[in-house]
């Protein structure tokens, strides 16, 4: 039987406001235990939540950016369960009027756009940490991060394999850091996802039963989770079995998913509207501000790039994929006047390159977009070859001189004078009679001999252009 | 000097004729002589002496806040910073709160003294101050009697004269209730008016602090420090204060009072019927005029309160959970072990009564059968009053269905002590400001007077209940064995 595979995701993206999302303390990450935490966090008798208005405006930009309903009106809610790290024994979180509502994201899946829907994204604040380890047998709370805002942006079951669910959750990554509401860190779990999968006949209308597999932290778990899923509940059905709907945790080192709880035992969280908080209204003024201050978003960026330097699609993407890459890369066109497919080529290859190696980030690059492009001038105005520029740009690396010092300190200059390149050529035909025998009885290839010898005399500076010129001019068959 | 109302002892303290510190070892005595009342969970005597100090230093040189020097105590459901915050609950015995409710921020502002805190039903759930886990509050006007709950110790100890004003709080009648049994004058503002910033939350939607006193001119005095937005309160309004005291003696004439014929059915005892019959009469001499009025959804409110209420108790009382603070059980076996006995063992029966109920309410399947009913229900009982307030300036009627009752008398059946708040429940549903003020005895009991208000016309209440206060002598009577 042939199986198709139907996934829908939850993602949670901490929104990167200062304080949180019910009190004045701080959402730093990584501070000592219980140092961002005030009694509000705490959940401490006769506290009270006041809405973050900044978490209220990430969540419109976020909504405005997937072209979604934004709620006139929505309510927090509570969400009621015990947990030692959720101080107040219920989650403030949205239920029956999320802040945003219907809306959509379209992937690229093998060359081909699709549309994935969004149901609605609401806030809510995270609970604080549990840890096991340490306590000798004991749990600790930490509860600095309790109170955090999270987004919860919840799919339509409308992806079909792993492969589209992962797209799906970059693109959504990809957003939200072009809105700067969430920085994306995946470690601290900034952006962490559960994926509710079924399996069906192809053909069947109808959905299978679904497990919902919890909180998975990286691109990578995300898809080795959905398939090992879907492999486990194929193999159940084709022996006869039944899936059971549940909630299931993915274990990375073992590469399986196991039970957490099943239906029956889930909880009956007793959500109603939390007194405490009122009715949040979005104003028309409010709406005008956010729209205002959206940016270019990446699919507008890729189609503009495609348009304006004429870049392929991957190119486009690969530049788009990140604000502060697509500013450097425009930046640097502007700066160096030089072709945009040459500039594209520098930063998808020697720049993420270099990056990459060394895992930095571009906003931690050392070459800032002003020396590469002093560097790319030089190739356009023929002082350098494209060769001694990535010489160059290996130097530029770990010092601060621009490229027009390292030239002429290392007397990288390209020899253009075509009486220097000729008394060059005119030596190496002299003493390779040999070579030059056999290419005049036509092995061709042998002309690459020249080159290569022309160009390693001349320590790589003689202009290729007018060595090629000159070596077929006296090498005349 | 005990028998001075909080506007005599202001100008007391202002004429020098005491110093705040004489003022606040006098009470702290009397307080201790009448500990027998058990209307104090914790007595503050070095703060207090200490404030007092600093009291008399601002007064002496001027410019002092108006309460300057004045003593009152709180309710124990107000956070104290440093000081026990107990909530009359085994739960919180041994919870030092951290930081200060916002009413007893504004109140130390103008200048009052504290003098400790005040028993109470546990976490507010009660009618009868029974509930307490630090034992009932005697009535002082007949000690076998209950002073009403669930602010039955500020009652008690404003009437018994132990100190001129304390705070409470009111979620179905918790300020008016108790201070009619005890024949004092209490003030529930309308919902919003007061910050609920500290204030440990029985009912969130429903809980509102306020003044209780011997005088309307004591309200207005309190109420003033206390009301105002805080921004550490979504539900707190923007709204400016008004003066309360400024229009306190204000002609009634032509003032129009709504009498709810469903407040004067047959249900309403003969006697309590005369008593108010004959306040409203008082009325009609200082120029009012009286008006029928029918809120047919009254009927309904008691239903609707219990399930509103105990439905947010049961999410205001999950933090109690054994974790971060309070009671926690001794050696748990594990997390639930923890959560079951910590919770089973630190709240009482009542409380532990209406966390079930209000669990069952929210539960799947019953959550709009009961929860969303009870909520169009609310929705029913504010058009009524504010049908009825479209007509009249106020309604009157009584707080209380009888007067205090005998303890232990209606500890058995929480039904019939559920109905002790049958005249005061609607209002808090409706959010609307409230009164009880002293309108007479029966059987040497006091009985109170309710008034109601329109939403924020608290100013209007304290001068239609100022304006009585000047023709009788009700709120005046103390105590025998307290005079």
């Amino acid at each position: 039987m042939q199986w198709e595979t139907v996934i829908g995701l939850e993602i949670h993206a901490q929104l990167a406001t200062k304080s949180k999302i019910f009190s004045g303390a701080s959402t730093a990450y990584g501070a000592e235990p219980n140092t961002q935490a005030c009694a509000v966090d705490l959940g401490f008798p006769g506290v009270l939540p006041v809405l973050n208005q900044e978490a209220v405006r990430m969540a419109v930009k976020f909504g405005m950016a997937i072209e979604a309903e934004i709620a006139d009106y929505s309510v927090f809610a509570r969400k009621n369960y015990f947990y030692p790290d959720l101080p107040k024994g219920y989650q403030i979180s949205q239920m029956d009027h999320p802040i945003v509502g219907i809306g959509h994201m379209d992937i690229d899946i093998n060359g081909d756009t699709k549309r994935v829907g969004v149901t609605r994204a609401h806030l809510e604040e995270d609970a604080g940490k549990s840890l096991h380890e340490d306590f000798h047998g004991l749990t600790g709370i930490d509860l600095n991060r309790a109170g955090t805002p999270l987004l919860e942006i919840v799919s339509e079951p409308d992806m079909r394999s792993a492969k589209e669910a992962v797209a799906y959750m970059r693109k959504i990554h990809e957003l939200v850091r072009y809105l700067d509401i969430c920085d994306g860190n995946m470690q601290e779990g900034s952006f962490r996802c559960d994926a509710n999968v079924s399996v069906r006949p192809v053909g069947q209308e109808e959905y299978g039963t679904r497990t919902e597999l919890k909180n998975i932290n990286s691109f990578k778990f995300v898809e080795k989770a959905i398939n090992i899923e879907v492999e486990r509940q194929i193999s159940i059905i084709e022996s006869g079995g039944k899936i059971t709907q549940e909630t299931r945790l993915y274990d990375a080192d073992k590469n399986e998913t196991r039970s957490m709880r099943s239906k029956e035992e889930a909880n009956d969280y007793r959500y109603f509207p939390d007194p405490d908080l009122l009715p949040v209204f979005i104003s028309e003024e409010l709406r005008a501000e956010v729209k205002a201050e959206l940016p270019e978003l990446p699919q507008l960026k890729r189609e503009r790039f495609i348009a304006d330097y004429k870049v392929d699609s991957e190119t486009a993407t690969n530049l788009s994929s990140s604000k502060e890459l697509a500013n450097y890369f425009e930046a640097l066109v502007k700066e160096s006047g030089c072709d945009a497919k040459i500039c594209s080529n520098w930063v998808t290859s020697d720049l993420l390159g270099a990056l990459n190696k060394q895992g930095l980030d571009i906003n931690q690059s050392p070459v800032a977009y002003q020396r590469l492009a002093g560097l790319l001038k030089r190739i356009a105005d023929k002082t350098i070859s494209g060769k001694i520029a990535k010489q160059v740009f290996e130097v530029m690396w770990t010092s601060d001189d621009d490229a027009d010092a390292i030239i002429a300190a290392q007397g990288l200059k390209q020899i253009t004078d075509s009486g220097a390149i000729e008394a060059i050529i005119d030596k190496i035909i002299a003493d390779n009679p040999g070579q030059v025998a056999q290419y005049l009885s036509g092995k061709d290839k042998v002309f690459g001999f020249f080159v290569g010898q022309t160009m390693q005399a001349s320590q790589g500076k003689a202009n290729p252009g007018e060595v090629n010129k000159i070596l077929q001019a006296k090498l005349k068959r | 000097m005990h028998t001075n109302t909080i506007a005599q002892l202001v100008k007391g303290l202002r004429a020098g004729d005491y110093s705040s510190a004489e003022l606040t070892r006098f009470y702290l005595d009397r307080i201790k002589q009448h500990q027998n009342l058990n209307s104090f969970i914790s007595i503050t005597e070095t703060q207090a002496v200490t404030t007092a100090q600093q009291a008399d230093i601002a007064l002496s040189k001027g410019n002092a806040p108006l309460l300057t020097g004045v003593p009152i105590a709180h309710k124990d459901i107000f956070c104290t910073q440093g000081i026990k915050t107990s909530c009359g609950s085994k739960m919180l015995d041994n919870f030092i709160a951290p930081y200060n409710a916002t009413v007893v921020e504004k109140l130390h502002a103008a200048g009052t003294v504290t003098l400790g805190k005040l028993n109470m039903d546990e976490f507010a759930m009660g009618s009868s101050n029974e509930t307490s886990f630090y034992g009932a509050v005697h009535n002082p006007w007949a000690t076998n009697t209950v002073p009403g709950g669930s602010s039955g110790g500020s009652a008690a100890a404003v009437a018994a004269r132990l100190i001129p004003g304390a705070t409470g709080t009111d979620t179905g009648g918790s300020i008016r209730q108790p201070a009619a049994l005890c024949g004092i004058t209490g003030l529930k503002p309308t919902y919003g008016r007061v910050s609920r910033y500290g204030m440990i939350a029985y009912a969130s939607s429903l809980d509102q602090g306020g003044p209780m006193t011997q005088t309307a001119e004591d309200a207005a005095l309190m109420l003033q420090a206390m009301a105002g937005f805080d921004p550490k309160d979504s539900t707190s309004v923007e709204l400016e204060v008004p003066d309360y005291s400024a229009g306190l003696n204000d002609s009634l004439a032509g003032l129009k009072i709504g009498l709810p014929k469903e407040f004067f059915d047959d249900a309403l005892n003969s006697n309590m019927a005369t008593v108010i019959e004959s306040a409203i009469n008082e009325y009609k001499k200082m120029g009012a005029q009286v008006i029928e009025v029918s809120m047919p959804n009254l009927k309904l409110a008691i239903p609707a309160y219990y399930v509103i209420a105990p439905a947010e108790c049961s999410a205001n009382l999950s933090r109690m959970d054994g974790v971060r603070f309070g009671y926690r059980c001794a050696d748990p076996a594990d997390l639930n072990d923890m959560y079951i006995r910590s919770r089973g063992e630190g709240f009482g029966t009542e409380v532990k009564r209406r966390i079930l109920v209000g669990t069952y309410a929210l539960s799947a399947g019953y959550y709009d059968a009961y929860y969303i009913k009870a909520q169009k229900i609310r929705r029913l009982i504010s058009d009524d009053f504010n049908k009825a307030l479209e007509q009249v300036d106020v309604i009157m009627g009584p707080v209380s269905p009888t007067p205090a009752f005998g303890i232990g008398e209606k500890t058995s059946d929480p039904i019939e002590m559920y109905l002790a708040d049958i005249y005061t429940i609607a209002i808090n549903l409706a959010g609307l400001p409230a009164m009880s003020i002293p309108a007479g005895f029966i059987d040497n009991k006091p009985v109170g007077l309710q008034i109601i208000g329109n939403y924020f016309a608290e100013a209007k209440l304290l001068n239609v209940a100022h304006q009585y206060q000047q023709v009788t002598d009700w709120h005046q009577q103390t105590p025998q064995g307290f005079a």
